[in-house]
């Protein structure tokens, strides 16, 4: 058995959404945009900052807004001293809980200051607008304790109201950074590909062979380890004809994905048909990888750039999936 | 034995391509105080909340459940939160009924939503991964060639899934909650819409849907308190099984042919066509009906299709056992959601609250979901009349 | 109301990288260690299977899919899934038992969190509006709330880094412990903080891995002829998600769920609960009501390892096999979700 790499590699999942506010959440936004902060009373009279759509003890919906201080208490906090990448800061800062004026339950947001010396359960605190408020939560940039240099400007307040059409729209980017590891068996299958070689797995109870292999017969339940090389030689279970394209991939379309099925293989694995026309293209054809030069081989499927037909006989429906590695000749 | 239940309260949203009027809490808000009017109840009455959906990278949000407990009156009480795949919305309904069914709840509140225009449901369901291929182009790459090879085996005419396109959204245009109403809706302009992933045109396709459904469920001593008629819970299901090993059969999949078996047994169910009144079934494609007619039991192997060229799916022409009356996924499809408006519209239609897609005199109706590669399944029967 | 037995529990150790190991090759050593404390082939043998995890820790959508390919599910299974810790998995597959539509099921937790950032992942969890556009990470949440404990005088700095000694020492007699050893108060005491007034300690390890665990009625436990625990109470109760709205010093809902569980009222000899922070043990032991007559976390708890997903079920399946093997008679575990401890689980085991 051939000793696989270990493969990793990072990847982003990314998305930048768009998120419709509703009514409640999109009046505090635009009270953002204004430099203001509204809140909403609570069925008991609390008012909570930023306005809760829902009682959270009555379950009632909420809309008797009000508009807020700018300026408040520290309720609690922690002081960051190595900021993480996603934070809104990228030097040593603190996350607050913040009691505004005139509001009853406290809002969570970041401090800019310079040591956490600075920093005390009860000290007063000040909302710092962000240069163009958007609408957005980030319009608060940060809070800064009262009586610190560095003042910011008077907040400006309603001088736009009005004028402008109310937030009910944001745009919310969410990239998360992972690190994807391929699992033992697929390493296994990878590695050899990167060689040129297809490598499936027989299950020790049934004896089916599946590539790629993911480390299970997904049937009875078991590990997997045999290891069994397999021709580049395959028949099409079924196929679609894309007229779209998928996101992420250059290919264009209209183009061929197809249900494979390896000589020797009991299961299919998709791939891209090429040389050939769409039309032609049918159930039990028989096919062969087209593989991309040799020096480009790396730990991916896509060392085969697409299977082609070839001149043999059709399979039998009923056979499909259930030829030996030596073909339906063998 | 299971303790007696049943749907006391439904409530859903209209279903659009957008909701840009409420927030994700206030779109699933909607449907669940729809239901509590429904049902007559406040949030009071409700002991428990069980909500389902599909992957959470729809919106976005990591478990979201947890940030819409205030939203769902959950505070202080269990609250759980279903995934399995497109099927979620019919086994969040079945999560909800076992928490009656057990006996060890009197009555519980279950959501399921979607919010997809938030993001690309096509991006959520395609996120590329290192070390693996990139081919899939969403769920009608993958659903075409297995109805590929139904078309081959079965030797159904071309036109089988344009006639499943027109019937359904004639069925959508009878249904005011329908993201897609199109009572004009002709064959010619089926087949004359683009192909996307051949065999399936654009318009045999589900659209993308925001909307949220929701349920009360009551055991049978709170029946009573609810104004109007109980859908009766007669007979729940779920199988599951890989979504590939060798030798599986994709067109007509074993999990589903032994969860429908299941579900009849409990509902003594032994020839669905005739015994039951209406169906709702998860078509997210349109020859998805003739392929789940037979997987389902409602027609011999192979002979699914005659009964749609037949008609006798079509509320429209008069069929002996409507499928989808209130226009199915082919007219509305917020994913984690499809399952049970599938669920909710079956138990709309024994209840005789179905308006103007209502099967006269229904007593007796399927509810069913599936989801990932065809390989989980789930199912109720609902009937007017208690067990 | 039907009776429950835990019959079979297996975790794996916590790694704090599994490595190479994909989600199927986590699961299956675990599946297959407790089929083989039962007896039983493959999921199979079982009349219902229902498994937690979560999609953004492993940044892929439907990651509990290819977990069904660890089952052997052909032909089909009756099979579901929460998008929650596997405890709450347990929690389905108990109303599927009452309800007498199964009486055995395979419970099982999976994660691979060492994929992503951990704290910041979490932090997508909080309200998509005001809090996850800010990156609000757990670790700062936790630290926040440890904060207004120890400015109310409910913890000391002593007393958080107690709970992270006795961690430890107890795991050393944990084979799957990620951390174990005897350390000195005044070494905890001496570490720089992480997000102040937390310390790299007072926070739970994160790890890879997976559990798995087999119930089923008391009558099949007996048919099967195996040592086994009764759940005789369960019950979950979630809180606002509004942390301004919480009194985050005391755990609402673990009162609740402990109630309604029926854990106050007799002797607590083991209590495991999920606490990811130190400051939270202490939260927990209040809310749970437990005295000096209770060991709590003798398998170290997850500040000897959290397996994300499977904690929850975790802490459950170490109370069974304390019981199993005849240590003691009556323990209760604790599951927890969200920040802050929001949703809690309670579940009270006892002796056949």
């Amino acid at each position: 058995m051939v000793q696989p790499d270990v493969l990793s590699q990072p990847f982003e999942l990314g998305f930048t959404y768009t998120r419709s506010t509703g009514p409640v959440v999109g009046r505090f936004l635009t009270g953002l945009r204004q430099r203001r902060i509204f809140g909403v009373r609570a069925s008991d009279g609390r008012v909570i900052v930023p306005p809760a759509e829902y009682d959270p003890h009555t379950a009632a919906a909420l809309d008797d807004f009000v508009e807020v201080g700018q300026e408040g208490e520290i309720v609690s906090w922690c002081w960051v001293a190595q900021p993480r990448a996603a934070h809104p800061m990228q030097r040593p800062f603190a996350w607050a809980m913040i009691r505004l004026d005139g509001a009853d339950i406290p809002m969570i947001h970041c401090i800019a200051a310079a040591s956490p010396d600075e920093l005390a359960t009860g000290a007063r605190v000040r909302a710092v607008w962000a240069d163009e408020p958007r609408g957005f939560i980030t319009d608060i940039r940060c809070f800064e304790l009262v009586g610190k240099a560095g003042a910011s400007p008077a907040p400006a307040t309603g001088e736009d109201a009005g004028e402008l059409e109310p937030v009910d729209r944001i745009e919310t980017p969410i990239y998360l950074h992972y690190h994807f590891t391929a699992g033992s068996a697929p390493a296994r299958f990878l590695t050899r590909i990167k060689q040129g070689v297809l490598t499936g797995q027989r299950c020790p109870r049934c004896a089916n062979v599946y590539i790629p292999p993911r480390g299970s017969c997904p049937a009875c339940g078991v590990p997997t380890q045999e290891e069994v090389v397999l021709p580049d030689k395959a028949t099409v279970q079924s196929f679609t004809v894309v007229a779209i394209p998928i996101p992420n991939n250059p290919i264009k379309p209209p183009f061929v994905v197809a249900n494979l099925v390896l000589d020797g293989a009991n299961i299919s694995f998709i791939h891209l048909m090429s040389e050939c026309e769409n039309a032609d293209v049918h159930i039990g054809q028989r096919v062969q990888a087209v593989w991309k030069p040799a020096d480009e081989w790396t730990y991916a499927m896509d060392n085969i750039r697409y299977f082609k037909p070839i001149d043999e006989p059709d399979v039998p429906v009923d056979k499909i999936g259930k030829l030996p590695i030596t073909g339906l000749e063998g | 034995m299971a303790k007696l239940a049943a749907v006391v309260g439904i409530g859903q949203t209209h279903y659009k391509t957008r909701r840009g009027d409420v927030s994700i809490a206030g779109l699933v808000r909607e449907a669940a105080v729809n239901a509590l009017e429904d049902a007559g109840l406040g949030w009071d009455d409700i002991e428990a909340v069980i909500i389902g959906k599909a992957p959470d990278m729809f919106e976005g949000v990591v478990m979201p459940e947890i940030y819409l407990s205030d939203a769902l009156g959950c505070n202080g009480k269990p609250m759980l939160r279903v995934h399995t795949a497109g099927s979620v919305g019919g086994s969040t309904a079945l999560v909800a009924a076992s928490h009656v069914q057990s006996g060890m709840f009197k009555r519980v509140l279950t959501v399921t939503y979607e919010k997809q225009s938030e993001s690309n449901a096509m991006w959520a369901l395609s996120t590329p991964q290192p070390f693996s291929a990139h081919l899939n182009a969403g769920a009608g790459g993958y659903f075409a060639p297995i109805i590929r090879e139904y078309m081959r085996r079965s030797g159904a005419p071309y036109d089988v899934g344009i006639k499943v396109a027109v019937k359904d959204r004639l069925h959508g245009a009878r249904n005011p909650l329908a993201h897609l109403r199109l009572p004009n809706i002709t064959a010619k302009e089926v087949e004359d819409s683009m192909m996307l992933w051949d065999p399936i045109r654009f318009l045999e396709a589900c659209p993308s849907s925001d909307g949220a459904c929701a349920m009360v469920i009551a055991a049978e001593d709170l029946v009573g308190q609810s104004p109007k008629a109980p859908a009766w819970i007669r007979g729940v299901a779920m199988r599951s099984e890989p979504t590939m090993y060798a030798g599986r059969e994709e067109v007509n999949p074993q999990a589903g042919r032994d969860c429908a078996a299941d579900v009849y047994r409990q509902a003594g169910i032994t020839d669905p066509r005739r015994d039951l009144d209406c169906a709702e079934v998860y078509v997210p494609f349109s020859w998805y009906e003739p392929m789940w007619l037979e997987n389902l039991g409602f027609a011999p192997q192979g002979e699914g299709w005659k009964l749609t060229m037949a008609g006798a799916t079509s509320l429209d022409e008069g069929g002996d056992i409507p499928w989808n009356c209130s226009g199915g996924v082919l007219s509305s499809n917020p994913i984690g959601a499809s399952g049970m408006i599938r669920f909710a519209e079956a138990a709309r239609q024994v209840r005789g609250d179905a308006g103007a897609h209502q099967v006269e005199g229904a007593k007796l109706a399927l509810g069913h979901a599936y989801g990932g590669g065809a390989q989980f399944f789930a199912m109720w029967v609902v009937g007017a009349n208690k067990p | 109301m039907k009776e429950i037995a835990v019959v079979a529990f297996s975790q794996s150790d916590c790694l704090a990288q599994a490595g190479a190991a994909n989600e199927v090759e986590l699961i299956m050593p675990q599946l297959q260690a407790v089929f083989a404390q039962v007896g039983l082939n493959n999921a199979q043998d079982v009349d219902f299977v229902c498994s937690g995890s979560c999609d953004y820790l492993q940044g892929a959508a439907f990651a509990f899919v290819s977990g069904v390919d660890a089952l052997g599910a052909v032909p089909p299974i009756k099979e579901s899934h929460v998008e929650m810790d596997a405890a709450w998995a347990l929690y389905e597959a108990m109303l599927k038992i009452r309800m007498g539509h199964a009486e055995s099921a395979l419970v099982y937790g999976f994660a691979k969190a060492s994929s992503g950032e951990l704290p910041i992942v979490l932090s997508q969890q909080l309200d998509p509006y005001y809090l996850a556009p800010l990156w609000v990470d757990s670790v700062s949440l936790a630290a926040m709330q440890a904060r207004l404990l120890l400015e109310q005088g409910l913890v000391t700095q002593h007393s958080m880094a107690e709970v992270v000694v006795r961690a430890r020492r107890n795991a050393l007699d944990n084979p799957h412990a990620q951390l174990h050893s005897e350390t000195s108060l005044e070494a905890l005491l001496a570490e720089e903080y992480f997000v102040s007034p937390l310390r790299p300690s007072d926070c739970a390890p994160v790890a890879d891995g997976a559990a798995a665990m087999i119930v089923c009625t008391v009558e099949k436990a007996r048919q099967w002829g195996v040592p086994y625990a009764r759940i005789t109470g369960i019950d979950h109760r979630i809180e606002t998600h509004n942390l301004g709205m919480r009194n985050l010093t005391d755990s609402v809902s673990t009162r609740q769920a402990a109630e309604a569980a029926g854990a106050l009222g007799g002797v607590v000899e083991v209590a495991e609960i999920y606490a990811p922070f130190s400051h939270q043990e202490i939260i927990l032991s209040r809310a749970l009501g437990l005295g000096d007559e209770t060991r709590v976390n003798p398998s170290g708890g997850v500040m000897a390892g959290n397996l994300m997903m499977a904690s929850g079920l975790s802490r459950v399946g170490e109370v069974f096999r304390r019981i199993a093997a005849g240590e003691i008679g009556r323990g209760v575990a604790h599951a927890t979700s969200g920040p802050c401890l929001q949703h809690n689980l309670v579940a009270v085991l006892e002796s056949a």
